[in-house]
Parts: C-alpha cells; sequence; structure tokens
C-alpha cells in the first residue's frame, strides 16, 4: 500500500471516530465525561489536520493544528472542567427526549447529512472530500445534542462540538479557511468562553441551578 | 489613513475605557471618542463622494455606495447615542440601579460594539464579516444581563445561545461559498473570500452549492435580523439590557445583520438566475411583518413593543430586498436609514420616559407630556413616525414599498397593510395615554438629554421632504449593485 493511500485511510478512520464521538456526546450525561469527550474531538481534529499539512505541505495547516490543539484540546477543557467543579453542575440527567430516541433520530441525521453534503463532496477536487459528509453529520448532531439537553453546560458543549464539525468540514473539502478567518473564528469562541465563565456565575448567583427550565419566566401574555 | 480613524477610534476607546470607564469624565470621552469615530466617517464619505469606490489594507476592506450610508449611519447614531448614554447612565448611578465600577464595562463595550459593526460593515472579506458578527454579539452579551436580575440574565442566556447557534450556521454558509469560491479563484487564494472578487465571478460560482450556502447564510444572519420564527431572543435582548444599548441594537445591529444577508444574497442571485433567494426573502419578510404586527398587541413592557416594532420594519426591509429592482431597493435603503433614526429617537424618550415613571410597563408610565413636554412630545412624533404618517422620512419609504408591491407582489399588499394597521392600531393606543393622561411623577435629577431625539426626527422628516442628491445617488447606485426583481 502506498504511503498517500494509507494516509487517506488514517484520515477516514479519524473521520469515523469523529462521528462515533458525536454520538457518544449524544448519549452521554455525564458532564464531566462530555467534555473530555469534546477534549478527544479536539484531539482527533488537530491529529487529522497535522496529518494532512504532512502530506500537503500546507503552513496554514500547521498553525490551524496549533490553534487547535491550544483552544480546543487544552484550554477550553480546562476551563470547561473548572467551571464544573466550582459550579457543581456534574450530571445532565433529564433530556427532552429518552437516549434510544435520540440515537434514532441521529441515524436519520446522518442519514440526512450524507444526502446534503453530495453537492459539495462532488465539487470539492480534495483527497479527503468524503469526510465532508461526516462533518455535516458532526454539525447536525452537536445541534441535536443542544436541542435536547437542559442544562446550559451541555448546550454549550454542544456548541463547541459544532465548531469542531466546522472546522472539520472546512478542512476536508479546501484544506482550511484563509489564515485571517481561522484566527479570527478562534478569536470569537476564546472571547465567546470567557462570556460563558461570567455568565454562569451570574446565572447560579439568580437561579440557584445552571438548569435552563427555571430560566423561562420572562412572560409576554397579560 | 481616514479609514484607520473610523476603525481604530472606537478600538481604542474600548481599550481606554478598559481602564478609565468609571472615572467622573467617562461618560465625556465616550462621547469624544464616538465623535472622533463620526469624523472619521464623514471624512471617509467625502472622499467617497471625490474619489468613488475606495478600497484599503490590500482589498481587505472597502467601501462602495451600499456601506458607506450605513457606515455613515452607524458612526453618526454611535455619536448620539453616547450623548444620551450621558444623562442616562448618570441617573441610573445615582439610583443605584447600578455599581458605578460596572461603568467601565458599559463604556469599553459600547465603543467594542461599535467598532466590530463599522468592521462588519466595512470588511470585503466574508469570513471577517462572520467573525466581526460573532463579536458584536459577544460585546453586547454582558451589556444585555448588565443589571442582573433574572429577567436580564435569561435574555442575555437566550441571545447568547440563539445567535451563537444562528451564527455557526453562517458559517457554514461562508465556508460553503469558499469551497465554491475556491474553484474559480484558485486554490488557498487569500482572495478567495473577497467579496469585490466574489462579485466579479459571481456567474461562474456552482449553482448547487451556492444554494446551499444561501439557506445557511439566510437562516445564521437572519437570526440576528430578528426574522420570524427566529425572533425569539430579540425582545428580551432589547427590553433587558440598559436603554441605550437597546438603541443602538434595534437601530443599528439589526441593519448590519441585513447588510450582511444582502450582500450574499447578491452573489448566491448572480450564481443561480433562480428567483428562490429572492422568494425566501419575501416569505420570511411577509411572515416577520405579520407575526410582529400581532405580536403587539400583547406587550405591556414599552421596551418590548418597539422591539417587536424593529421585527416588523426588518420584516419590511427584507420583503422589499426580495422584491428586488432599483424602486424597491432604493426604498428599502431609505427604509433602513430612516428606520434606524427613528427607533433610536423612540428609545432615547422611552429610556428617559421609564426613569420617571420608574417602571417599564406601560400601564405604569402616565402624563409624560405634563412632567417633561419635550420626551413626551417626542414619544407621541416618534411612534406617529415609525407608524408611517407623512411627511416623515418612513412614510416616504413604506408608500414607495406598497406601491412597488401592488405592481410587482399583489398578494402581499392586502398582508403588509392589514399588519401595518394593526401595528398602528397597537402601538397609538398604546402610546397616547403614555403621553398625555394623569401622573404624580417627579422631575429626573440631571436634564434629559433633547438633542439626539430631535436631531434625529428633525433628519426623519427632512429625509421625507428631500433626499440630498449624493445620498439618493448612493442609495440609486447601491439598489443597482444589490438588483434582482
Amino acid at each position: 500500500m502506498s504511503v498517500a493511500s494509507f494516509v487517506l485511510q488514517l484520515l477516514n478512520s479519524l473521520a469515523a471516530m469523529l462521528l462515533l464521538l458525536s454520538f457518544a456526546m449524544l448519549s452521554q450525561r455525564r458532564v464531566v465525561t462530555l467534555v473530555n469527550f469534546l477534549a478527544l474531538q479536539g484531539a482527533i481534529l488537530c491529529a487529522a489536520t497535522l496529518l494532512l499539512a504532512w502530506r500537503t505541505g500546507e503552513i496554514n495547516l500547521y498553525l490551524s493544528a496549533a490553534l487547535t490543539l491550544g483552544l480546543k484540546v487544552i484550554f477550553l477543557p480546562w476551563l470547561l472542567h473548572r467551571l464544573i467543579r466550582r459550579l457543581d453542575v456534574y450530571w445532565d440527567t433529564d433530556t427532552l427526549l429518552n437516549i434510544p430516541g435520540t440515537m434514532l433520530v441521529g441515524l436519520v441525521v446522518v442519514v440526512f447529512s450524507f444526502g446534503l453534503a453530495q453537492p459539495i463532496t462532488a465539487l470539492a477536487s480534495t483527497a479527503t472530500r468524503s469526510a465532508v459528509g461526516i462533518a455535516v453529520a458532526v454539525i447536525l448532531l452537536a445541534f441535536l445534542t443542544m436541542i435536547t439537553r437542559r442544562k446550559a453546560m451541555s448546550q454549550v458543549i454542544g456548541f463547541l462540538s459544532m465548531e469542531n464539525g466546522l472546522f472539520f468540514g472546512a478542512m476536508s473539502a479546501t484544506y482550511g479557511m484563509p489564515m485571517v478567518v481561522e484566527m479570527g473564528v478562534a478569536l470569537d469562541v476564546l472571547v465567546a468562553m470567557l462570556v460563558l465563565g461570567v455568565f454562569f456565575f451570574q446565572i447560579r448567583e439568580q437561579f440557584d441551578s445552571l438548569d435552563l427550565e427555571r430560566l423561562e419566566s420572562n412572560e409576554e401574555e397579560p | 489613513m481616514v479609514f484607520l480613524v473610523l476603525i481604530g477610534s472606537p478600538l481604542l476607546g474600548a481599550v481606554v475605557m478598559m481602564w478609565f470607564g468609571a472615572r467622573r469624565w467617562a461618560p465625556e470621552a465616550n462621547v469624544l471618542f464616538s465623535a472622533v469615530t463620526l469624523l472619521g466617517a464623514c471624512a471617509v464619505s467625502a472622499r467617497v463622494v471625490v474619489e468613488g469606490n475606495l478600497t484599503f489594507l490590500h482589498d481587505q476592506f472597502f467601501i462602495d455606495p451600499f456601506n458607506i450610508f450605513l457606515a455613515t449611519l452607524t458612526a453618526f447614531v454611535g455619536f448620539t447615542t453616547a450623548l444620551f448614554s450621558r444623562p442616562y447612565m448618570r441617573i441610573e448611578i445615582e439610583r443605584r440601579h447600578i455599581a458605578k465600577r460596572r461603568l467601565r464595562l458599559y463604556h469599553s463595550m459600547y465603543q467594542m460594539f461599535l467598532a466590530t459593526m463599522l468592521i462588519a460593515l466595512t470588511t470585503n472579506n466574508l469570513g471577517l464579516l462572520w467573525v466581526a458578527m460573532e463579536a458584536a454579539t459577544l460585546s453586547t452579551v454582558l451589556l444585555v444581563t448588565f443589571y442582573q436580575t433574572r429577567a436580564s440574565i435569561e435574555a442575555g442566556w437566550k441571545y447568547f445561545i440563539l445567535c451563537g447557534v444562528g451564527i455557526a450556521q453562517a458559517l457554514f454558509g461562508t465556508i460553503l461559498v469558499y469551497i465554491a469560491a475556491e474553484k474559480v479563484l484558485g486554490a488557498q487564494g487569500v482572495n478567495a473570500l473577497l467579496w469585490t472578487h466574489l462579485n466579479a465571478v459571481k456567474g461562474q460560482l456552482e449553482p448547487r452549492v451556492l444554494s446551499l450556502a444561501f439557506v445557511f447564510l439566510l437562516v445564521g444572519y437572519g437570526t440576528k435580523v430578528g426574522l420570524a420564527p427566529l425572533h425569539n431572543w430579540l425582545p428580551d435582548a432589547h427590553a433587558e439590557g440598559p436603554t441605550p444599548i437597546s438603541a443602538v441594537l434595534s437601530g443599528l445591529l439589526l441593519n448590519v445583520a441585513i447588510y450582511a444577508v444582502v450582500r450574499c444574497k447578491v452573489l448566491v442571485e448572480g450564481s443561480l438566475h433562480l428567483p428562490w433567494p429572492a422568494q425566501m426573502l419575501m416569505g420570511f419578510g411577509i411572515f416577520s411583518v405579520v407575526v410582529a404586527a400581532f405580536c403587539l398587541w400583547r406587550q405591556r413592557d414599552i421596551k418590548r413593543l418597539f422591539a417587536y416594532s424593529s421585527i416588523e420594519h426588518m420584516g419590511i426591509i427584507t420583503f422589499a430586498f426580495g422584491m428586488g429592482g432599483p424602486v424597491a431597493n432604493f426604498a428599502a435603503l431609505l427604509h433602513m436609514t430612516v428606520h434606524s433614526l427613528t427607533k433610536s429617537a423612540i428609545f432615547f424618550t422611552v429610556g428617559h420616559a421609564t426613569q420617571k415613571s420608574g417602571s417599564q410597563l406601560m400601564d405604569g408610565i402616565r402624563g409624560l407630556v405634563t412632567i417633561n413636554p419635550a420626551v413626551g412630545w417626542g414619544l407621541m412624533i416618534g411612534s406617529l413616525v415609525i407608524l408611517g404618517m407623512p411627511p416623515f422620512g418612513v412614510f416616504a419609504s413604506e408608500f414607495l414599498i406598497l406601491t412597488t408591491a401592488m405592481r410587482e407582489q399583489p398578494w402581499a399588499t392586502p398582508l403588509l397593510l392589514i399588519a401595518l394597521g394593526v401595528a398602528f392600531a397597537a402601538i397609538f393606543g398604546r402610546v397616547q395615554p403614555m403621553v398625555f393622561g394623569e401622573t404624580a411623577a417627579k422631575r429626573l435629577p440631571h436634564p434629559p438629554a433633547l438633542i439626539p431625539i430631535f436631531l434625529h426626527l428633525t433628519l426623519v422628516l427632512l429625509l421625507g421632504l428631500f433626499i440630498p442628491p449624493y445620498l439618493a445617488q448612493w442609495y440609486r447606485a447601491a439598489a443597482r449593485l444589490i438588483g434582482g426583481g
């Protein structure tokens, strides 16, 4: 087997692992584990980017991999773990839909994503274009995670997982966005998480809980 | 150089205010930074009048007829809102609604918000546009939760998560545009996301990918525009923050979001040559107008009332851009301008009115004319203007939109007319007892900022009577650029 096809195989299996992790996140109720899955997803994304960078020799991709490593594998999981400990939110048990039901919807979502990715896959000229479908699936599964969860923390983790999917999609279809944009996006994510840290404390101070159910008091009816 | 003043002044302001934002002179410094920004904007527009379209910093930023008037408008309303916020925030502090040190956050984020909007408006790079839009959300989230009440934190959370998810869809759309553009403009091109470059080759972009991209971009940026059914965050966010922030959110941020949608629509339409992107805009627009008009009836909070009115007007603008063609586009651009001026003026009066009566509930606000005639009449006139009374500018633009709709999209005319009628009855019926009627409220410790209110309303009146030739020329050129119809 040639090196090129081996690398491609490796990239495809990394993509498969990303998808698997998305499903794992969909069913996981322990928030700490959820954060660990997120970190693992970041690590896989980073590995895939590095592999692709080595294969294509794009400097941009090395930088992007470094960015992913610093932000999504190290800093954000650390921040989230800290928040979980300080805020004492370990479980997110009551989901909107039970776990098997969520998984079934997830399966439909994956099939739908591959359909959606068809025109993109047809257009892209990169060797990794077949992974675009997986990227779309990761994005939509993260969306599903956000919809079915009640705790603010799990929603944020879903949001970050969506961001991972977006980066993976950009990487597999075009070998990454222009550097300016990637830096800007990373900066936004970073600031968003810092704002979020402040936010969580405000929520807890006012509501004694991070349960979003209680956050529905703004009424409009007379 | 002048361009750097426009972007640099609010950025510098944000940094300076981070340290000195709570000093006694901070509100004045806030006004000063905004004034410098406005001067920068005026200088840039003067150059555009003389030299035509401009690009800056290796094509990363550009000025054309579509964004120049929006940038100037943003700088102008940013300046007048800073004037308004000076007495408003002082009163808030004296009444101990907020601690004085929190003004650092307020002033710094205010300047940051202006900077992000100006970057979003002037950037040529669709990726940077996304980054700036997201940054605009982030800089205002903590201002929405500024009072740290339960309702404000709920509003802030909704704003953060709904706009965050929405804008993530827009990022996916942007990536899709990049995928299509890379095919035409060359691999790894830093230019592949530049709008001017894309616009030049839009006929060659792969239509299937772009149509997919447009759905994501419309849903993404449409969330920020507050198009129904994605509008849930908007009334809460506009009602719970300090009123100066409501004024800029309603008057400016929504405009910037519409601007992003229209920029994307131009590219997609050029690639597709099909009517459905325009039809989607029209559908979302009409739906928002109708939903907002009927929601107006159920409101008890004055700021929520006018937030829903913003949704209604954003719907009208989106609908007009959907119709396309020189007249409808012209009217939509005019409507963006006059809505922004009027709505911020209304929020200024609302701010003073709520401070006087100590309540945002409309039942608690009475007899503004007797305590402070200027504020009372300001609210009355402002409401009549936003409801489309002649001879103000809102009447002119709505009239143009309606007559075009009668000719091009007759099915929409009754819906629009009913919605406008319902909105008129709802808002006028609520405002009338607030302005006239009996009251026992006392005067405010600081004189209210009246200049911004009447300056805005005068400008809207002038725009209704006479549009300056260069402005009309920009509108026409921008309308041609947007095309459609």
